[in-house]
């Protein structure tokens, strides 16, 4: 049961990659990035289930990497997405200056 | 078992629906998807904090984002490559192929029994007085982590501010958002808040002992003062609003203070007094809880554009 | 546990504190906090490489008194230490210099790019400290992001359409590089429980999992540190941004990825590096040198050719992984190659933010920075084209320089290691280097002057100079000097 999430996480990653170098939209790369970014926690969570013991379901450690590695990535998607939207803005207003006669 | 792989088929359909989409709107309501089934996958594996984490941000606060973002670039789509060629694709494809079979392969030849940490969290748990082991390593054993992440989170609302355009700077962070008088956004926006804010406050507090803590809890506030923000109920202060910076830098200075007074007093940056670790994580995690959600709603509204 | 293994620990986090204090304080505020922790920094810096040198052993300081596996490590040895002192000489420069362009005058309005860069300044700062002596896989990771969450917005600092597009470019290649490093230390964890590298150096196995953990993590820190094939993002990120940014994103931020890198191959995994991998990232590097150098020459804005010339002297640090995978029973060469490789690091990030800030004096002077039309800027600005001959000298490898001492170790490593092919490149890459500085220094120094040959002299060119001096003074130490940086090395270890 475990290894299937394991080989889930690999698979995730093969399509999230195959997304971010095939897609040109930056917001289809963004959501490639983050699928990518669900397949390696993952990962993470099936080497964490596999650690279980001690009384525990899982280790510890592992878990708390992926909380914080969530956080991380949430934060760098705002980022890309503020720069996407601010370029997309700034094209509309170059297009709208050359557009007006 | 058998939902496990129902879990994980819906995943996987997902997912390469999410990257074969036509349209951003489209990929993006799949990958919101992508986010509750993941969600699913965590409980299944055992990880309770993760599974709140992954709906609350992955799911959530992402979702909010990505359907605004994918709203604003609509009429305006930003390329800077060109796409790839038909062979090319297909060789993408093989090689993205062959990493995912490395990494499965690697996967299944992971040594049997697992490594783990599991015995070192348990029997160094009592010294910090938390019953949730995944807090114990958040805030003590890899506490520098969660401090230096706290402060990565800062970095980033400084980074979002400074991508303002031109006239944007001083002003009110985020698109301007019309006040719905009725209708269901109305309505959640109304009732929602206040329980929002109870659970957040609940979350917070069994995160000592139970799956939660601050993580849950901010994503669950900003996701809640988002909310009130759609519905045109509640809005942002400017980038200059000097409380404003002092929510989002709080958390992280007291942390670190923190930090600076275990070394002086203990010898070792970030080492509780014997006996006082429980009150003193609780304290910071309170303050990071604000800080953090600070944070996070500040990042999905992104740079400031317009006036107050 | 050492007693001055606090201060590494404090110059991490005194940087960090006052990036999170400088938002409150605002523009005038951060700039002040960054003002007053200069000396600190230096000071911090300063007494890690002394105690290390003085007790020969590297400086260790557990937090909260927990030891790895379960707790994390600051560990400072030669490398961190000489890494801290460059960082801490040229954020301070930097910071002095850019004060010019980021200062804000008492009462004046607080301005979006001085908000930004003092503390982002700050950030980048304590990420490259965390770099250099973070032990912990995944703190490494929070340093990797820092520094791509700091750097970024510096790319896009003056917000034109051309700098936006180069940050996103940047994040995208510095998000997928970040990625690969995560993944790859999932595997790490499956296969070790422990993300130590310290730990790890003792726990490597020759197996599938550790294989393709590391190759992941080499392929996302090369993307990071921008060695060829994946620098395309570098040369419109770096000559897009402000002269203080640009000088910074190529001294510093380039490096803190191939400092992980080293740790990653030499410190995780002594012994098991594979002798052809190592060849071909010495290959990758060689090609940079070359490829890099050509673009460089072929550059016509200033800025650009530096920017290209960073690209290239990325490859010269990648030459020594060959030179020590090969090294097990030839302990003397292999020394010579660590030196040669930190002296490289370390003598191109004071050349380089001196050709940056010297690039941007003499293209707000001139109004423009296109290469041809350099002439006359010898009379002009003496300081700073001379600031750029003389970085350009050490970039070169003209004795008696700082890059001469690198690139000279490099090429007598590679001929005792019977690695003869890369003395040739090091050789070619040194003409090639001498062509691009050339072309910008025949033009600085030819012409009568078509503009009005007025003098208005800056404080800010002496700072240039100073780090242009400092570039080529490293040449001057005796080699035992250099003694500092093999303290603590882990590919020793018994």
């Amino acid at each position: 049961m475990t290894t299937l999430y394991g080989l889930l996480g690999a698979a995730l990653v093969g399509i999230g990659l195959f997304g971010l170098l095939v897609r040109t939209d930056p917001l289809l790369r963004i959501l490639a990035f983050n699928l990518m970014g669900g397949g390696i926690f993952l990962v993470f969570g099936t080497v964490a289930r596999r650690g279980a013991g001690a009384g525990f379901a899982a280790d510890p450690v592992p878990q708390a990497i992926i909380l914080t590695g969530i956080v991380v990535a949430f934060a760098a998607t705002t980022l890309a997405v503020a720069l996407v939207v601010r370029i997309a803005a700034a094209d509309q207003a170059r297009d709208g200056t050359t557009d007006a006669p | 078992m058998i939902a496990d792989a129902l879990i994980a088929a819906a995943i996987l359909a997902v997912a390469l629906a999410t990257v074969a989409a036509r349209g951003g709107f489209t990929a993006v309501a799949l990958f919101i998807a992508y986010g509750l089934l993941l969600a699913f996958a965590w409980v299944r594996l055992g990880a309770m904090d993760v599974a709140l984490t992954e709906a609350a941000i992955g799911a959530g606060l992402s979702g909010a984002l990505l359907l605004g973002a994918a709203s604003r670039v609509a009429r305006h789509p930003v390329t800077t490559d060109r796409p790839p060629g038909r062979a090319m694709t297909a060789a993408i494809a093989l090689g993205c192929g062959g990493v995912a079979v490395a990494l499965a392969a690697a996967m299944l030849l992971l040594p049997d029994p697992a490594p783990t940490l599991a015995p070192s969290v348990a029997a160094n748990l009592g010294t910090t007085g938390l019953g949730n082991p995944v807090a114990a390593v958040l805030m003590s054993f890899r506490g520098l982590d969660t401090l230096l992440e706290s402060a990565v989170l800062v970095v980033a609302v400084i980074a979002a501010w400074s991508l303002a355009p031109e006239g944007g700077w001083g002003g009110v962070p985020g698109p301007a958002q019309p006040v719905v008088g009725d209708g269901p956004l109305a309505l959640l926006a109304r009732l929602l808040p206040p329980l929002g804010i109870l659970v957040a406050v609940h979350v917070l507090w069994i995160g000592k002992d139970a799956p939660g803590g601050k993580f849950q809890a901010a994503a669950i506030l900003a996701a809640m003062w988002m909310l009130a923000w759609m519905a045109g109920r509640a809005s942002p202060p400017s980038v200059r609003s000097r409380s404003l910076r002092i929510a989002v830098a709080a958390g992280p200075t007291l942390f670190i203070t923190v930090g600076l007074l275990g070394w002086l007093t203990q010898g070792a940056f970030l080492a509780y007094p014997p006996g006082l670790a429980l009150p003193i994580i609780m304290v910071v995690e309170v303050a990071l809880t604000a800080s953090i959600a600070a944070a996070l709603a500040l990042l999905v509204l992104g740079p400031p554009e317009r006036r107050a | 546990m050492t007693a001055w293994g606090a201060l590494p620990m404090l110059a991490v986090m005194l940087p960090v504190l006052g990036m999170v204090l400088a938002l409150p304080a605002g523009a005038r505020g951060a700039e002040r906090i960054t003002l007053a922790l200069l000396p600190v920094g230096i000071a911090l810096a300063i007494g890690t490489a002394a105690a290390v040198q003085a007790s020969g052993a590297p400086l260790v300081h557990l937090l909260g008194h927990w030891a790895p596996p379960l707790g994390l490590a600051f560990r400072a040895d030669g490398l961190a230490a000489a890494m801290l002192v460059t960082a801490a000489l040229v954020v301070t420069a930097v910071a002095l210099f850019a004060r010019a362009d980021f200062g804000t005058a008492a009462g004046a309005p607080e301005a979006r790019t001085a908000f930004a860069f003092w503390p982002l300044l700050l950030a980048l700062w304590g990420a490259i400290n965390l770099a250099v002596v973070a032990t912990d896989l995944f703190t490494l990771y929070v340093a990797l992001e820092l520094l791509t969450f700091a750097a970024m917005p510096l790319v896009c600092l003056s917000g034109t359409r051309a700098t936006l597009e180069a940050a996103l470019r940047y994040l995208m290649f510095a998000l997928l590089g970040s990625v690969l490093y995560l993944l790859g230390i999932g595997f790490i964890y499956g296969a070790y429980g422990t993300l130590d590298v310290v730990l790890l150096s003792d726990l490597a196995r020759a197996e599938l999992p550790t294989y393709v953990a590391v190759a992941l993590m080499t392929a996302g820190l090369l993307a990071k540190t921008a060695l060829l094939p994946l620098h395309l993002w570098l040369p419109p990120a770096h000559a897009g941004a402000p002269p203080a940014a640009s000088a910074i994103l190529s001294a510093l931020v380039v490096k803190g990825s191939f400092v992980i890198l080293v740790r990653l191959w030499f410190g995780v995994m002594p012994g098991l590096a594979a002798p052809a991998a190592a060849q071909v990232l010495g290959a990758l590097g060689a090609a940079a040198i070359l490829l890099g150098s050509v673009a460089a020459l072929r550059q016509e804005r200033l800025k650009l050719l530096v920017a290209y010339s960073t690209v290239a002297q990325i490859g010269y640090l990648f030459l020594m992984f060959p030179l020590l995978v090969a090294a097990p029973g030839h302990e003397a060469y292999a020394a010579k190659a660590w030196t040669g490789g930190v002296l490289q690091a370390v003598s191109h990030a004071f050349a380089k933010a001196a050709m940056f800030l010297a690039a941007g004096l003499i293209a707000v002077r001139i109004g423009q920075d296109r290469i041809a039309g350099l002439a006359g800027a010898a009379r002009l600005l003496p300081v700073p084209v001379l600031a750029f001959g003389l970085a350009g000298l050490s970039l070169m490898g003209v004795p008696p320089s700082g890059g001469f001492a690198a690139k000279w170790l490099l090429l007598t490593s590679a001929i005792e290691a019977g690695q003869w092919w890369w003395a040739l490149v090091i050789l070619g890459g040194g003409l090639l280097t001498g062509g691009y500085v050339y072309r910008v220094m025949a033009g600085a120094l030819t012409g009568d002057g078509t503009q009005p040959a007025l003098r208005r002299p800056d404080k800010r060119e002496k700072i240039v100079l100073a780090l242009a001096v400092v570039s080529v003074v490293l040449g001057l130490l005796p080699l035992a000097a250099f003694g500092l940086v093999q303290v603590g090395r882990l590919d020793l270890a018994p």
